[in-house]
């Protein structure tokens, strides 16, 4: 079983991270930490560059985590590419970090955090940043 | 102090809350379309041409102004933060501009960019309305055999000087005069390159070419290569430059505007040349030769003004001879055309009023640009973010729109699409646009003054050959033309001499 973290270079993001961390080893599982985009627009503050991604693997090697870092970049929603990882991964944890939301902004915009909430095939955690 | 007055006139017409509102709402725009790769001022103003139609001319312009101005500040924004200039002047800026962003002095790249263009812009147009009465004055003294001259040099230059291939330059000219000939021919009255349509009689309207190479061409070409790579945006807080900036750049911003104005004036201009040679005297005269290539602030002075100087310096040929020399200015003579104004030299004269207001707008959209891109240039940077689907298929249904509102004919629809794939062809192979739709606009009006020369010698030819003006024009376009095969004679002749010595 795996446990896996949405991972984007935000503070939210990082504190799903340790979130992960803190549960894989609670549950002695492998940890599968994944950044997504749809990548079709010049720039996306979502997509982690090489060195955020450098960083992230340093850190848990570090930790000592059994883990597994994964970019999807292929023009689907994020929370597409999670639920549909976590239904091929066997996947036990889905761990997402969550951000507010002001009321204009949830009615703009759909969310994938929800999105995430309401289709994963697993139990999801979901983290704040603090 | 003739034009003086006039100026002060036309700051009067601008000067009304509706026309500074559409000068806010032309620089906004462009500043946006500027930041975006791949869309430029020239498709903006096709694509909003057709929705103008309900405003007045002046007010038109006013915007059309903003948005050629505002164009040239949004792309040195996008050069800076994320090294893919969006236009080709811009491509020298990214050289150092991005380079300093990458050092962490992203603010002081894109504040020397902005005041640099601020200044170059407010000088390049205080020359234009020094030059621009003096260039009439010369013209009107024309004939029909120097204006063909001057025509066929614009169309050298704009295919020999610009760009990196020659032969792909006049392939791109031959395919813009052939559409410019589908239609009845004006002397004859023979329909010409219409298939028996009738729809094609009044010929492909310019706006249906310019909309389709630019918006539809570039769409389908976007929708092949989406690159499913965003890249990194830098992050950058409020523009802002310490003395030591200061004091660096704006030696680079009065140099480059010299570079840049006299390029932009000459019919076989654009702002390229400039801005590389910009970079080339910032990189010799520069008491730090060794940040040069590691984010220098008078790489991005230099060329930065050099490009917005040669914007203004766009506009003298177009506003004095009717002469685009770039394709913003193309499409906007197009624009005179459409609002039943004969570009020309005569266009001082009889749309004065209009001509000055315009000059006015200009200097009162350079300050709302700098106003509005110092503090807010972060935000302009987040406009990266929109999914390119998103902002394509809203191009294609402006572009469709105003294809379509032309003419109100279904038949310019389908004229869009082909062009459109006409576009996407020509950037597939590396076709330049601009000779393309410089040979639209300006091949109609050279084939005119031709026949007319032609009609006054009787049809000897030797009537296209008019004067001392033609003469000098004539042996220019020869070198242009001839300059590959020359250099080779000149490089080896020196070769030759340095062996003999």
């Amino acid at each position: 079983m795996t446990i896996l973290v949405a991972y984007v270079p935000t503070p939210q993001g990082e504190a799903a991270l340790r979130a992960g961390v803190h549960e894989s080893r609670l549950r002695r599982e492998k940890l599968l930490v994944v950044n997504t985009s749809r990548g079709d627009a010049y720039a996306d503050p979502r997509l982690a560059q090489e060195h955020d991604l450098e960083t992230v693997r340093r850190d848990l090697t570090e930790l000592g985590v059994d883990f597994d870092v994964r970019q999807l970049i292929g023009g689907r929603d994020a929370a597409d590419e999670i639920t549909d990882l976590a239904a091929a991964e066997q996947v036990s944890l889905i761990v997402i970090g969550l951000r507010h939301r002001t009321p204009v902004g949830k009615l703009l915009l759909g969310s994938a955090a929800q999105h995430i909430l309401l289709d994963a095939p697993c139990p999801v955690l979901a983290v704040k940043a603090t | 102090m003739d034009n003086l007055t006039n100026l002060l006139n036309g700051f009067g017409d601008v000067l009304t809350p509706m026309n500074l509102l559409l000068a806010l709402l032309g620089v906004t725009i462009g500043t946006a379309v500027g930041v975006l790769p791949g869309i430029g001022p020239a498709m903006t103003v096709a694509l909003l041409l057709p929705i103008t139609y309900g405003l007045e001319p002046t007010q038109a312009f006013i915007m059309f102004a903003g948005i050629f101005y505002g164009g040239m500040y949004g792309g040195s924004t996008t050069s800076i933060l994320l090294n893919t200039p969006g236009e080709s002047s811009s491509v020298v800026t990214a050289i150092e501009g991005n380079k300093m962003a990458r050092a962490g002095r992203a603010a002081q790249a894109l504040a020397t960019a902005a005041i640099g263009s601020f200044v170059a812009g407010t000088i390049g147009t205080v020359l234009l309305v020094l030059v621009a009465p003096q260039v009439v004055k010369f013209a009107i003294s024309l004939g029909a055999p120097d204006y063909f001259a001057i025509m066929l040099l614009a169309f050298a230059g704009a295919t020999a000087v610009l760009g990196s291939s020659r032969i792909r330059g006049f392939a791109a000219l031959l395919l813009g005069l052939v559409i410019g000939l589908v239609g009845i021919d004006r002397v004859t009255g023979q329909e010409r390159l219409t298939f028996g349509v009738p729809q094609l009689a009044d010929g492909i309207d310019v706006v249906v070419v310019a909309v389709g190479i630019f918006a539809v061409g570039e769409a389908l070409w976007v929708a092949a290569h989406l690159r499913r790579r965003a890249a990194e945006v830098i992050p950058v807080g409020r523009p802002w430059m310490g003395r030591s900036d200061w004091r660096r750049s704006w030696k680079p911003w009065l140099r480059g505007t010299a570079f840049g104005f006299p390029f932009g004036a000459l019919p076989a201009g654009g702002a390229e040349i400039p801005t590389f040679l910009s970079y080339a005297t910032e990189k010799k005269l520069s008491k730090h030769p060794e940040e040069f290539g590691r984010g220098a602030i008078e790489g991005v002075a230099g060329p930065e003004a050099a490009n917005n100087a040669s914007a203004a310096g766009t506009l003298v040929p177009m506003l004095a001879l009717g002469l685009p020399t770039n394709a913003t200015a193309a499409v906007m003579l197009a624009a005179f055309t459409s609002y039943g104004i004969q570009p020309g030299p005569l266009l001082f004269e009889r749309e004065s009023s209009l001509v000055w207001a315009l000059i006015a707008s200009l200097f009162i959209g350079n300050l709302l640009l700098l106003l509005l891109n110092l503090p807010l240039a972060p935000a302009w940077a987040r406009l990266l973010q929109i999914p390119r689907p998103y902002l394509y298929a809203g191009i294609l249904f402006f572009a469709s729109m105003g294809a379509y509102a032309v003419n109100s004919q279904p038949l310019d629809l389908l004229l869009l699409l082909v062009l459109g794939l006409i576009g996407f062809g020509m950037r597939r192979f590396g076709l330049p646009v601009l000779p393309l739709i410089i040979g639209v606009i300006l091949g109609p009006i050279a084939e005119r003054q031709a026949r007319m020369s032609l009609q006054l010698s009787g049809g000897d030819l030797s009537g296209l050959v008019g004067g001392p003006v033609s003469y000098v024009i004539y042996a220019v376009i020869v070198l242009l033309i001839g300059w590959p095969l020359l250099r080779r004679y000149v490089v080896r002749q020196d070769r030759e001499r340095s062996v003999v010595g």
